[in-house]
């Protein structure tokens, strides 16, 4: 049963946009794949191979932009975006972990927080060449958001087949070798900072991927967006953590459970503060629904306390602790 | 034939010479002891033999090849395998999934680690805790870990590193009949140890050194009863005697 639980997921969800017509939850649906080819990449460097990275933003921003300006600047389809920003977010992440792989743990991760940054003010001083802030504009392919969802999925589920393949493989030993302990990685003959590069590289080209996709699909793109630090990085390594560091579903149910919570907030708890604020006609409240829609940092960092005390291992790596929990209180409310 | 030599190694931290003009030859299909006491510098040597440090100065060859400053992955691939003092399990690894990680350096597929894995760990007596998590291993088993995983890398030289320390009484004589086995199968061993009894009985040489220098070299005999070695290890009242 366990085993055809992705294959069933997998069906309801093709068949999804085609029953249930609604292009809110469909645009929902599709951030949520877009999240899980990044939360599948940034699992790849942290959760597998640990070096935990606070740059994603870097790859995904270079991706959204490889597609933006292929079609700004040639005209060329942005889809071909798609396999080049892949292709370039490796480009910026070859020569960043040639470089910073000699550094270990905190360090490497202070490390691509700066590429974060570098990156982030290129795309805006860079004026003739990305418009800076004023951002890029793409005429969207599709009016529909079915081709997008069904695009997006494809993403979604080659990442996660991609992930599954590599870490069955000689370089998934290797990666968790080097997570586990570098010094003895190194002397059972594994080069580990030429493992590292590979493990990167894949993280690269998945969030790279998944950049293009984003550019495509909104149209619109400024550095603040793609190359946003608590949007994007951060948010990659709270899918990470919230779904469950290291496992292969993990990023997945991350996805769902980050881009629910987002929304959430955007939204000001689905509106509940909005209307609260109708039917009292209170001032404070009106106000108060404004800043919780920009409250959603503060709902994050909430949630990494809640989820690191009681499922250090996220949801999938802590699923049955977590269905044990549930039982049980089950079993006293009948007991009682 | 010698298969291994290190020439006037030195290796400097800071100002403390850890390591000072240390010279020895390892003999093809022999167990080569270490010896000194506490922070003679041991480890440095076998840490700059794999080289987690550069050395100061000096050579380092294997097989007539002078590895001086290859890199630490490079040295396992050649055929020096080595264990840590202060055991390295890949500790959420099952048993099984360290050693197959190791025997990736020498086979292609993964079938063909598996299988070398399942030989080494058969070889080793670790069969049966295959697919415990690493982690959970009492400290006994881990050191075994330790061996079998470097094992796996298909070494033709072992650097064994404090491999009794903290064993009980069986365990020990488990250990001295796993390394002979180790040398039975023809591979070629340095070991560095502290428990006098094990060094003695295995050793077909031994090579003793104090503040980082060599103070006696011979058969374990020679060694044991050598002035320099006593004051060492008793200090100077006892080696009068």
């Amino acid at each position: 049963m366990k085993k055809f639980m992705p294959l069933i997921l997998l069906i309801i969800l093709i068949i999804f946009p085609l029953v249930y017509q609604n292009a809110y939850y469909q645009h929902l649906m599709i951030l949520v794949f877009i999240w899980v080819a990044i939360g599948s990449g940034w699992n790849v460097i942290a959760g597998f191979t640990g070096q935990v990275s606070f740059g994603d933003a870097a790859f995904f921003g270079t991706g959204a932009y490889t597609a933006g300006l292929l079609a700004h600047h040639f005209g060329i389809s942005a889809w071909w975006g798609m396999a080049f920003g892949g292709i370039m977010a490796m480009a910026v992440a070859f020569p960043f972990g040639w470089i910073c792989f000699r550094l270990r743990g905190a360090y490497f991760a202070l490390a691509s927080l700066a590429l974060n940054e570098v990156c982030r003010h290129i795309a805006t001083i860079a004026e003739p060449l990305t418009q800076g802030m004023v951002g890029i504009l793409i005429m969207p392919t599709f009016v529909s958001k079915i081709p997008y969802y069904y695009i997006a999925l494809a993403l979604a589920v080659v990442s996660l087949i991609c992930v599954q393949v590599v870490m069955q493989s000689k370089w998934g030993y290797y990666f968790l070798s080097i997570r586990e302990d570098q010094d003895a990685a190194e002397s059972l003959g594994i080069d580990t900072h030429r493992y590292k590069m590979v493990s990167l590289n894949i993280a690269a080209f998945l969030t790279g991927m998944a950049g293009a996709l984003f550019m495509n699909y909104m149209g619109f793109i400024d550095p603040e967006v793609v190359f946003s630090l608590h949007d994007i990085s951060i948010m990659a390594i709270l899918v990470g953590i919230v779904g469950g560091v290291g496992t292969i579903y993990g990023p997945a149910v991350g996805a769902f459970v980050m881009v629910g919570i987002h929304e959430f907030f955007r939204t000001g708890f689905f509106g509940f503060f909005k209307g609260l604020a109708a039917l009292t006609g209170s001032d404070v409240l009106n106000i108060a629904a404004k800043y919780i829609s920009h409250a959603h940092v503060l709902g994050f960092g909430i949630l990494v306390v809640l989820v690191i005390l009681y499922l250090p291992n996220g949801i999938v790596g802590d699923w049955n602790k977590l269905i044990g929990r549930f039982f049980s209180i089950k079993k006293k409310e009948a007991a009682t | 034939m010698i298969l291994f030599e290190v020439k006037n190694l030195v290796k400097h931290f800071g100002g403390l010479a850890a390591v000072d003009n240390v010279s020895f030859q390892v003999e093809k299909g022999e167990i080569f002891g270490l010896i000194g006491p506490n922070g003679s510098g041991k480890t440095t040597i076998f840490n700059c033999i794999s080289s987690y440090f550069p050395v100061t100065s000096g050579n380092i060859s294997f097989q007539g090849r002078d590895i001086t400053g290859m890199k630490t992955n490079k040295i396992c691939k050649i055929g020096i395998g080595r264990t840590f003092q202060v055991v390295k399990p890949l500790g959420r690894l099952s048993v099984l999934d360290n050693v197959i990680a190791a025997a990736f350096s020498k086979a292609q597929t993964k079938h063909e680690a598996r299988d070398i894995a399942m030989e080494t760990l058969e070889f080793c007596g670790l069969l049966h805790r295959k697919d415990v998590i690493a982690r959970s291993l009492p400290i006994g088993e881990r050191k075994r870990l330790e061996i079998t995983r470097a094992m796996a890398t298909r070494p033709e030289l072992l650097l064994l590193d404090e491999t009794a320390a903290g064993l009980n009484p069986t365990e020990l004589f488990g250990a001295i009949k796993l390394i002979k086995k180790i040398r039975d199968k023809g591979v070629t061993i340095i070991i560095v140890e502290h428990i006098m009894k094990v060094i003695m009985t295995i050793s077909d040489r031994i090579h003793a050194i104090n503040f980082g220098q060599t103070i006696a070299e011979g058969i374990p005999e020679e060694v044991s009863n050598n002035r320099a070695v006593i004051e060492a290890y008793l200090g100077e009242d006892y080696a009068h005697s």
